[in-house]
This record gives C-alpha cells, sequence and structure tokens, in this order.
C-alpha cells in the first residue's frame, strides 16, 4: 500500500520534473533565433549540436520548488478538513520533493471563507493545516519538515463573499 | 526587554496620539426608532465669548436616540427653548407628546473654562394639577417633583464630549432605571488590504468618534477583549507569523506577551476579576479551553475533547466558561463549571450556533445562530431556552454586549464591506456604523469605564 503511493509519486513526480527541466532549456535558448537570422547559406560540411546544459543539484531543486510553488493550495468543502481526491496528486509531488530533500521545511498555512465565527475558523483552518500535515507524514515526510499556522478567516484571497470567494478562500497552502 | 521588544519588530508601530482620524464610523438607525418614548433635548444657552466647538444638545439627542429607548423631538417641533425648568410651558411640551425635556446653560468663568449646568423635567408631572400655573408664576420651590435631576460642573473646553455622554448617562438612568453606557468604548480591528500596515488595532467612544489606532500591523489582528478596570486589550496577533497572544495598555502602549505556544493561541478573554483570561491553545493537538492566571502564569486546561473547543465566555460569577464546541457533530454553546468540572449542552436549535457570552446579568446568553445558511445574533432565555434571532443582516459575526446589557454590538456585511451594527437587547432598534475605508471586525464593547 506504502509502497504503491510511493511509486505513484514518482510517477507523478517525474513528468513534473521532466517539465521543469524543458521549460529552463527553451528559456535559455537563445542562439536559436540567430541561426534563423541566416548570415550565410549552410554549407554541408559541418554540423553543429548543443550540448545539454549540466543542470547543478542546487539549481535542480530550485527548479522543483519553482514548479511546487506554481501548485502549492489545496481546497477544502465547507465545514470540512478532509483532503479531496483531486489534490492527491499535487501532495504527492510535495511529499516526494520533502521525502529526497530533508533539509527543506515548509510551513502550511490554514485558511476558511468569512461564514462563521473568526474564532471557529481558527480552529477549522488548523484542522486542514493538519490534514495536510498527515497526509504528508503518511507519504513518509518527517514531521521536523512540517510546521503549521491557521489564518482562520483573516485572510482571504477573494473578499467577494460570494459561493465562488467562499470556495476559493477555504484552502490550505504549502509555503516553502 | 520591552523596549528591545519593539525595537525588533519593526513591522509594527504604536501611536497614543488623540483624535486622529475624526469620525470615521458615522451611525445610520435602520429600524426601530418608532417603538422609542419622545422627549427633547432644547439647545443649551451660552453666556460667554468663545463658543465651546462641540455641540452638547445634539451629542445627548443622537446618545438617546442610539440607545434605542427614546425618540428625541427634532428642534424645528420644539414650542419654545427655554433654558431653565421654571421657564417652561409644560402644556405646550405636553401637547407635543413629549416625555422629559433636558435644558441646561453653558457659562463661560474663564479662559478655557465653562460651567455646564443642566436639569432633566418630568413634562407629565409638570403639567399636572393645578400647581403648573403656580409652577409658571415661579413659585413652587417647595415641590421640585417634577424636575428628575439637576446638576451642575466646571470643565475645560475639551471635555464637552465627554460630559455630553455623562448627561446622557444621568437621563438614562433617571428615566429607564438602568445605568447608561454612553460613556463607553469600543475596540475593533480595521483592515485596509491595500495600506502598508493593513491590520490596525482602534478603540474610539462607543458612537465611533476620537478613533485611536494603538497598533499597525503587516498580519492580522484578532480578537480584543478589554481588561475589567479598561485599561488593557488582551488580543492575538500574527506578527511573528505564528498566533500570539498579548496584553497591551491603552494608555502607556506597553505590550506584553502572554501565550506563545505551538499552534493556536486563540480568543483570550478576561475573567471578571481581571486576574485571569480564558484561552484557546492547540498546543496538545487540538483546540482546548484553558485560563491562565496572568500574575503566576499558571494554565490549567478546562477541556480535553478531539473536538474544536473554542470561544470561551466567562459567566458574570466567573464560575462558569460558555464555549462554542463541534463534539456533537456541528459547533454548539456549551458551558462547564470551573469547580465542578460538569459539562453542560446549552443549544440545540439551528444548525450552529457560535460565539456564545452572557448578558451581565447572567439571564441570557447572545451568541451567532445560523439557520438555513444564514448567521445572526441571536439570544437566548436561559431558563426558558427560548431562542430568538434579533438581526436580518448578512453573515453576522463577534457579538459583543454593552455593560448594561442594554446594547449588542457586532460585525456584518452592508453592500460589499464589513462593518459594525447595533441592536438593542430586545431586537426591536437597528443600527449600522458605515466604515469610510476598510473592512471592521471583532468589535468589543468596553466595560463601564
Amino acid at each position: 500500500m506504502k509502497l504503491n503511493k510511493v511509486l505513484k509519486a514518482l510517477l507523478i513526480a517525474v513528468p513534473v520534473m521532466t517539465l521543469a527541466a524543458c521549460s529552463s532549456t527553451s528559456s535559455t535558448s537563445a542562439d536559436d533565433g540567430r541561426n534563423t537570422g541566416a548570415v550565410e547559406p549552410v554549407t554541408e560540411t559541418v554540423q553543429v549540436e548543443t550540448a545539454e546544459p549540466v543542470i547543478s543539484p542546487a539549481e535542480q531543486m530550485r527548479q522543483k520548488l519553482e514548479a511546487l510553488r506554481q501548485e502549492n493550495t489545496i481546497y477544502f468543502d465547507f465545514d470540512r478538513a478532509t483532503v479531496r481526491p483531486e489534490f492527491v496528486e499535487v501532495l504527492e509531488a510535495h511529499g516526494t520533493f520533502l521525502r529526497a530533500n530533508p533539509s527543506v521545511r515548509v510551513t502550511i498555512e490554514g485558511h476558511s471563507d468569512e461564514r462563521g465565527t473568526p474564532e471557529y475558523n481558527i480552529a477549522l483552518g488548523e484542522r486542514r493545516a493538519q490534514a495536510v500535515v498527515s497526509y504528508l507524514q503518511n507519504l513518509g515526510v518527517s514531521a521536523g519538515q512540517l510546521s503549521t499556522v491557521s489564518y482562520g478567516e483573516e485572510k482571504p484571497v477573494d473578499r467577494s463573499r460570494t459561493e465562488t470567494g467562499f470556495a476559493k478562500n477555504r484552502r490550505a497552502v504549502l509555503v516553502y | 526587554m520591552m523596549t528591545n521588544l519593539l525595537r525588533k519588530t519593526l513591522i509594527l508601530t504604536i501611536l497614543l496620539f488623540p483624535a486622529l482620524a475624526r469620525a470615521s464610523l458615522e451611525i445610520v438607525i435602520t429600524e426601530g426608532i418608532d417603538s422609542a418614548r419622545p422627549i427633547a433635548v432644547l439647545p443649551f444657552s451660552f453666556n460667554g465669548t468663545t463658543r465651546p466647538t462641540e455641540n452638547l444638545a445634539e451629542i445627548v439627542s443622537a446618545d438617546l436616540m442610539r440607545s434605542g429607548k427614546f425618540s428625541p423631538l427634532a428642534r424645528i417641533k420644539m414650542p419654545q427653548q427655554p433654558a431653565k425648568a421654571s421657564d417652561i410651558n409644560y402644556a405646550a411640551w405636553a401637547k407635543e407628546g413629549v416625555e422629559a425635556i433636558v435644558v441646561g446653560q453653558i457659562n463661560e468663568i474663564g479662559i478655557d473654562r465653562y460651567t455646564v449646568s443642566f436639569e432633566l423635567i418630568d413634562v407629565l408631572k409638570g403639567n399636572s394639577g393645578p400647581s403648573s400655573q403656580m409652577l409658571n408664576a415661579g413659585k413652587l420651590v417647595t415641590s421640585n417633583e417634577h424636575i428628575l435631576d439637576s446638576r451642575e460642573t466646571t470643565i475645560n473646553g475639551g471635555q464637552f464630549r465627554q460630559y455630553a455622554h455623562r448627561i446622557s448617562d444621568i437621563v438614562y438612568e433617571k428615566l429607564t432605571g438602568e445605568r447608561g453606557a454612553f460613556l463607553t468604548k469600543i475596540a475593533y480591528v480595521l483592515v485596509q488590504p491595500d495600506n502598508e500596515f493593513p491590520y490596525q488595532l482602534v478603540v474610539a467612544d462607543y458612537d465611533g468618534v476620537n478613533e485611536q489606532i494603538l497598533l499597525r500591523s503587516k498580519e492580522p489582528l484578532m480578537s480584543p477583549s478589554w481588561s475589567p478596570d479598561g485599561t488593557k486589550l488582551a488580543y492575538v496577533t500574527f506578527e511573528r507569523r505564528q498566533a500570539q497572544i498579548f496584553v497591551q495598555d491603552i494608555y502607556s502602549g506597553r505590550r506584553t506577551v502572554v501565550s506563545t505556544f505551538p499552534g493556536i493561541n486563540g480568543a483570550p478573554v478576561w475573567s471578571p476579576d481581571g486576574e485571569s483570561l480564558a484561552l484557546v491553545l492547540s498546543k496538545d493537538g487540538n483546540p482546548e479551553i484553558y485560563t491562565l492566571h496572568i500574575a503566576s502564569k499558571a494554565l490549567r486546561r478546562v477541556t480535553n475533547q478531539r473536538a474544536i473547543d473554542t470561544e470561551p465566555s466567562w459567566s458574570p460569577d466567573g464560575t462558569e466558561l460558555v464555549f462554542s464546541s463541534d463534539r456533537g457533530g456541528n459547533p454548539q454553546l456549551y458551558s462547564v463549571n470551573l469547580i465542578t468540572g460538569t459539562t453542560r449542552r446549552l443549544t440545540f436549535e439551528g444548525e450552529m450556533n457560535l460565539a456564545g457570552s452572557y448578558t451581565p446579568d447572567g439571564s441570557t446568553m447572545v451568541m451567532v445562530n445560523r439557520t438555513q445558511g444564514q448567521y445572526h445574533i441571536a439570544k437566548m432565555d436561559r431558563q426558558s431556552r427560548f431562542l430568538q434571532v434579533l438581526t436580518k443582516t448578512n453573515l453576522d459575526e463577534s457579538p459583543s454586549i454593552a455593560p448594561n446589557g442594554s446594547m449588542i454590538i457586532y460585525s456584518t456585511m452592508h453592500g460589499s464591506s464589513q462593518v459594525l451594527a447595533l441592536v438593542s437587547m430586545d431586537g426591536r432598534f437597528k443600527a449600522r456604523l458605515p466604515a469610510i475605508n476598510g473592512q471592521v471586525k471583532s468589535p468589543a464593547w468596553s466595560p463601564f469605564l
């Protein structure tokens, strides 16, 4: 069961990492432009090849972190703190990264929508943050890498007080 | 220690300048003035050269109107404007249906010194029987039954507003038999998302005038609670990116950390004797109610449940705490006896009941009730358990009761803004305090000052 999860996490994490790598090479490939500017007709006597840029482990980690930061929010149902199935992949990607980088710490912020009372919502926000912590711990992330803070309804991302607004605010955010 | 702390927390500035922004809360009465008792507050006569900047009669009039119990007569409807009881034409006032009149005089007696005198007169007593004729003749010196109160005091130019609230307190108490709460303050949190310091802890007169910012922060501030002597506020701050409870002296600005455990440090509420705080900590895994003896720092765990336990509030005698818990599924109110440890469920009506607190006489519980998805302020009689919803506004939260038990101030939505609103304990009178700029949260009504 546990192994299964790890495998699944890897299956998801690998494409995420390669995607990150692809995007970074394309953003630095400035010589493509010069080639099309064609100074002289191509002579068949040489063929130009490019080497894969060497990415240092630190750079690799930075890129992964960057990718993880793109998908760092888990949304919840009203008055609930259960991780919905669609966020399993996101959490497994974070779990894989945290397991591979035991020195990295993450704070999980718990939030609620603006319904109910501020005090109850602080408790609810904490429950959501803790749900994420338990999930990551079950994936093998060490407790020492994880901390929580609940902001309840004090830091909404959407202040419209509509159902869509409320749904955006009921969240846990992984902050590296 | 203190200066060190201040220097370290550069994101915070403490301001103690009086009267920074003036009256950004302007009260709009939305319902219920028609059931109020008609009275008249006459313009005070003035003898002197430098007129005071504040209008005493207007302030008293507004106070009494806002109590929801009185309907002051508009000035243009006044049949006469005498400054002394002996000049009153009682028949004319009785004809207007006015029950009581406040008349007064201001005499300038020196540089920035004024003598203010006022009389509160019962129109019916003044108008009853043949004595009214004799009164008009200025003779009835021995029978002053119709003069309910009369006082004289000397103040300086900066004290008019405060003294006006004092007059309101006296008038209110004489006419209702209940202590007035016009010389009180409210604390609240103002949120201005675009401000460099979006979260501000503010104290103002109960009517929103004389706002003073006590603290500005880049991170959320929550749950202000007054010490029973009205000199300190306990509140929650996230300035260190974790919840901490501070106590701040509102006059000296001195701040002290009282609780900084891992997890939630929330919902501080002062005990009636001022020696302890009830608070919520989640250091042992989930939110539980604790009491903290401030001087000895002795911490006592009151609840022990896997559910959410939060929002403690003391019974007036300090022997019980009411709190919210979702141990039964949905959040409802419970009370725990601090001596015996006995816990009872108090509310059964509605999908949720939250933020419970006792009225000062202990007879009633005020709370946030959720019924059919709507969050409203409600009250419940403790004997009969009869629950009455008091408000019709949207997303009501954070009810706080006036120290005389007459009114509840709470936070609600008006359009797209979070504002403060007032509702009388009988639910008949309603008023709104719109904020010009920002969201107003977590009001806390001060004790008698």
